[in-house]
């Protein structure tokens, strides 16, 4: 691509997805075509908190003049933030749906698909129903899948629907509801945490709370046993640990360096690596996570053929020109963590700097990015972290800013209240 | 190969279109930003809890329409623990004066 004339390809401008649709052997055919309306194409995969918010902000932005395409699979937007409520009763998971109608306004063309592969050579990406569409940039928000090859126990969608992991929201959330409604009282409730990285680093902390939550209400003499793979806890500790000494005591137990070898879905066994396999009436495992299916199966996961290592001026792939990765799927910079505010926060800057790299323009060379992440202790009390980032030229990564952030002090109902606002307002902000 | 396959895409769509013109907001300061769309990318940041472009739809605060000077305060206030609150006291530590004045210009020039 880089060894053609310039001049030469000026004489064939316009209809950019032309160009990108037949290649760079295709151009002298090109001239022909009359292009002068011919938009620059962007499309999407994924809409969640990274990829809705993008495809909103390039429309929005560009004022139209950027074609916009989102492909989801989901026919609705069902939140990962606030679906450990759905699990403790007081959410339903209608409260946490948005559908997907509000991008229309802004131009957004939403395509209920799966998207299965790109040929990033002829910019194009390929959809189930044997779709094609071409692309000037992609940018892809698969979220995580699950290294299911270190747990064989769970290769099978059978021992999956057995032995939840309830890790992206939706029908696994309502089904793990579903079991610990229809477990006894008296019964243990075990969460296996895997090692660090994962989606949502306080996230499986605020499950256990919010389960005996329920329990402490409808359940008394049951239990909620953390099985953290990691050495400690690895989010707000010390407000977590507080609620678990104090309004949970008895309620909760917490065992670190809690590593498995297998699961047994039959009979809902874990098989420890070290000590006594452990049974649990409801057993919920968080697999080992990895960058989402059509990242990491198109060479896009070059961090330890994990995580997906991007420019973090535009998001663009270090592996392959052209395609840009939000969210999850990133191998993050430091102390960022892998969050839907954070990857909200990750749409709008690819999204302004897709903007400036398909029109010509300039590049923020400043990124800033905040995270405000709240988890809840129980119905109305939540406690928050925030932090801000800042790009670093030298280290061309995105570095905390010293100083700024911080912890709740304690547990707190008024942060109830904001945690509920924040999170109507950043599904408007991606979705209305 | 990254960035010149950039600057190629970017130079042809810059040909192909050759009409558009993004909205940029001027700065009211006298220094120039290093990207023209830096205070909109900066107010951006907001949006999560203030909403898209400073409106809210919650009881959070609207940002949009609000006098420059009294965002710049606020922040101010916030960033030296003289106005209280659960998460502001600690984002606004995260931005520098200009910054702030930057996003202020922005949000004092959107709709209410």
């Amino acid at each position: 691509m880089n060894t053609i004339n310039r001049r030469d390809f000026a004489k064939s401008v316009g209809a950019l997805s032309l160009i990108s649709a037949a290649g760079v052997s295709g151009c002298a055919s090109i001239g022909a075509v009359s292009s002068a309306k011919a938009k620059p194409k962007v499309v999407v995969v994924g809409g969640g908190y990274g990829g809705a918010t993008a495809a909103k902000y390039i429309a929005m932005w560009s004022e139209g003049k950027i074609d916009v395409t989102l492909i989801e699979r989901d026919a609705q937007f069902v939140s990962c933030p606030l679906s450990n409520l759905v699990l403790g009763g007081s959410k339903s998971i209608g409260d946490i749906s948005v559908a997907y109608g509000g991008l229309a306004k802004y131009g957004v063309k939403h395509l209920n698909g799966e998207a299965t592969g790109f040929n990033a050579t002829k910019k194009t990406i390929f959809l189930a129903d044997g779709t094609t569409l071409a692309y000037d940039r992609l940018i892809l928000s698969p979220g995580i899948d699950f290294m299911l090859e270190s747990l064989p126990g769970l290769a099978s969608p059978e021992a999956r629907s057995k032995v939840l992991a309830a890790w992206k929201a939706g029908p696994e959330t309502v089904a793990l509801r579903n079991q610990l409604v229809a477990m006894k009282d008296g019964g243990v409730f075990a969460i296996h945490i895997p090692k660090a990285p994962f989606r949502c680093p306080p996230g499986p902390y605020e499950r256990a709370c919010q389960i005996a939550w329920y329990f402490q209400r409808e359940k008394p003499k049951s239990k909620v046993l953390i099985l953290d793979a990691n050495e400690d806890v690895q989010s707000k500790k010390g407000l977590f640990t507080k609620a678990w000494n104090g309004q949970f005591k008895g309620l909760i137990e917490y065992r670190n360096n809690q590593e498995i070898q297998d699961v047994d879905a039959n009979t809902n066994t874990l098989k420890m690596t070290f000590g006594d396999d452990l049974k649990a009436d409801v057993l919920n495992v968080l697999p080992p996570m990895r960058a989402g299916n059509i990242a990491a199966m198109n060479g896009l996961n070059n961090a330890n053929k994990r995580w997906c290592h991007v420019d973090w001026l535009t998001y663009e792939s270090t592996a392959v020109p052209g395609v840009h990765i939000l969210g999850d799927s990133l191998q993050v910079a430091p102390a960022m963590p892998k969050s839907g505010h954070m990857a909200n926060q990750h749409g709008k800057i690819c999204a302004a700097a897709v903007i400036e790299l398909l029109t010509g323009g300039v590049v923020n060379p400043t990124p800033m990015a905040t995270n405000t992440c709240y988890s809840f202790i129980d119905d109305k009390n939540v406690v928050h972290v925030a932090s801000v980032h800042h790009y670093d030229a030298k280290q061309k990564t995105m570095l905390s800013v010293t100083g700024a952030g911080g912890l709740s002090p304690e547990q707190n109902a008024l942060e109830g209240v904001y945690a509920n606002s924040w999170a109507k307002s950043i599904w408007a902000d991606m979705l209305a | 190969m990254h960035t010149r396959t950039s600057q190629f895409a970017a130079a042809v769509a810059a040909s192909a279109l050759s009409q558009l013109a993004l909205s940029q907001t001027p700065s009211a300061l006298s220094q120039t930003p290093a990207s023209p769309n830096l205070a909109r990318n900066l107010a951006a940041q907001c949006a999560n809890c203030h909403g898209t472009n400073g409106k809210s739809v919650t009881e959070v605060a609207s940002l949009a329409g609000q006098n420059a000077p009294v965002i710049v305060q606020k922040m101010k206030d916030y960033r030296e623990g003289k106005l209280p609150a659960t998460v502001m006291t600690q984002l606004a530590r995260g931005y520098s004066d200009e910054q702030v004045a930057l996003m202020a210009d922005y949000f004092s020039r959107q709709s209410k």
